[in-house]
């Protein structure tokens, strides 16, 4: 008994513990009905763009997230019946044009506290790299702040893949693809690359992760780092939707071992990129 | 109906095969079988048939689909057949000549498909069905032409039965 009381607390404990990091690994994603069409010029994808624990499954508050669509021709178009639920936000993706078409979501957010007549005040909610300026009152001293940019994309081709959508803007962490990623099939490798503010950026970690956990009871993840070039390369054994995330955010500290002395928090880098994209694979 | 279609294709096939010197072209006599099933819905698969050469593009030799609807609508399925859809189909325009043909029921099938001059090399003749409400299989026959001659047989297990290849001069 005693021992059981004494498990359910460190539990408890734990669990206590583990709300920021929960909070954190809440994952964001879009989901299309499908990405290959055949290119008759009057086809209609819709897409879910939720947040989530587990891929893909619809359990967090949805975000009024405001998704910008890449025409194959290089111009931007307009979703559709865009609407947003308690749990996603939904739109559709009317594909009059051949060739690729990318969707991105792209986020960014201000974190961070400052020090006004001696008093330590937090960042509000919602401050964004553009707002932070009049965030911060006058006279304010000790700004500590963190940049969060995140970008979410999909994509979807109506026949023949093309390249135009994948033209890097320069800015935050963006993919370039070797492989199409609407030409991806089971058990073939494809090669990503990952440019930050342009360049090719090493050493990143890159985390793969097939939909369906919940009925398939394993977390099948693919973990990679990106080479000298930025470019990683990995093989989805099974067809299906994937997740892919890469992100600069340092690795999590291992947790210290019962007992020890709990070191402070590490510091917040100045600034995080977050790349995440859905990928449809098909069976071989 | 189906008859109707089948005589088109064939049809066709006379034509382009007639066209070309037949010593410079080789025919693919191809059965199909398509399998009986006792299911709620059922509806004639599409079917892709292409030949595959290392180091060549594949090249499509017959596409079965719902022809007859308006305004091209049968097309806007082709991607179902995914691994013909990717490997070649994708590039086409529908209807195609000489390609496009009806849905067929179930039942064995002969076929004969003018291949042009295929050269001695070891090639892939590959089958894929796709059907609506059902499953998608793809079957291979790896076959080594030499002298414009060449046989293969292979059977699928679901929505495919056997499939038989003989390459005649």
């Amino acid at each position: 008994m005693n021992k059981i009381r004494t498990s359910l607390l460190v539990a408890a404990a734990a669990a206590t513990l583990a709300i920021p990091t929960l909070a954190s690994a809440a994952r964001m994603w879009m989901l299309p009905s499908e990405t290959m069409f055949a290119g008759n010029g009057d086809e209609w994808a819709t897409v879910d763009f939720a947040i989530s624990s587990d891929l893909f499954y619809f359990d967090h508050p949805a975000q009024p997230f405001e998704p910008v669509l890449f025409a194959p021709d290089g111009t931007q178009a307009e979703v559709e019946n865009k609407a947003k639920g308690r749990l996603r936000t939904t739109f559709d993706v009317h594909l009059t044009q051949k060739g690729t078409y990318k969707v991105a979501v792209l986020t960014n957010a201000v974190f961070g506290s400052y020090v006004l007549n001696g008093e330590e005040k937090r960042l509000p909610r919602g401050v964004t790299a553009e707002t932070l300026a009049q965030a911060i009152p006058a006279g304010a001293t000790d700004v500590k702040t963190s940049e969060m940019n995140g970008r979410v994309e999909t994509f979807l081709t109506a026949g023949v893949p093309t390249d135009t959508v994948f033209k890097p803007t320069g800015k935050g962490l963006e993919m370039v693809p070797i492989t199409h990623p609407n030409d991806l099939v089971s058990g073939e490798a494809a090669t990503f690359q990952f440019l930050l503010d342009g360049k090719p950026v090493a050493n990143l970690p890159v985390a793969v992760i097939a939909g369906g956990v919940r009925y398939s009871g394993a977390l099948k993840e693919i973990s990679a780092k990106t080479g000298a070039d930025g470019k990683v390369t990995f093989t989805l054994p099974d067809s299906g939707m994937y997740w892919l995330n890469v992100t600069t955010a340092p690795p999590r500290p291992a947790p210290a071992a019962e007992g020890a002395p709990k070191g402070p928090p590490p510091p917040r880098p100045a600034r995080i990129d977050n790349y995440v994209a859905t990928l449809e694979v098909l069976g071989a | 109906m189906q008859i109707r279609h089948s005589l088109i294709l064939t049809g066709v096939a006379a034509v382009s095969a007639g066209a070309a010197s037949p010593a410079l072209a080789e025919t693919l006599d191809l059965t199909v079988t398509i399998p009986r099933m006792s299911v709620a819905e059922y509806h004639s698969p599409y079917v892709a048939i292409w030949l595959e050469k290392e180091g060549a593009a594949p090249r499509t030799l017959s596409v079965w689909y719902d022809i007859d609807k308006p305004k091209n609508g049968g097309t806007k399925w082709l991607r179902d057949i995914r691994l013909w859809w990717r490997a070649s189909g994708r590039t086409l325009q529908f209807p195609a000549d000489g390609i496009s043909g009806a849905t067929r029921a179930p039942g064995t099938h002969k076929l004969a498909l003018p291949a042009g001059k295929l050269g001695n090399g070891a090639y892939t003749l590959v089958v894929e069905a796709a059907r609506e409400s059902g499953g998608r299989e793809t079957v291979r026959l790896p076959v080594t032409v030499s002298g414009g001659k060449g046989s293969a047989k292979a059977a699928g297990t679901s929505e495919l039965g056997a499939v038989a290849l003989t390459v005649k001069p």
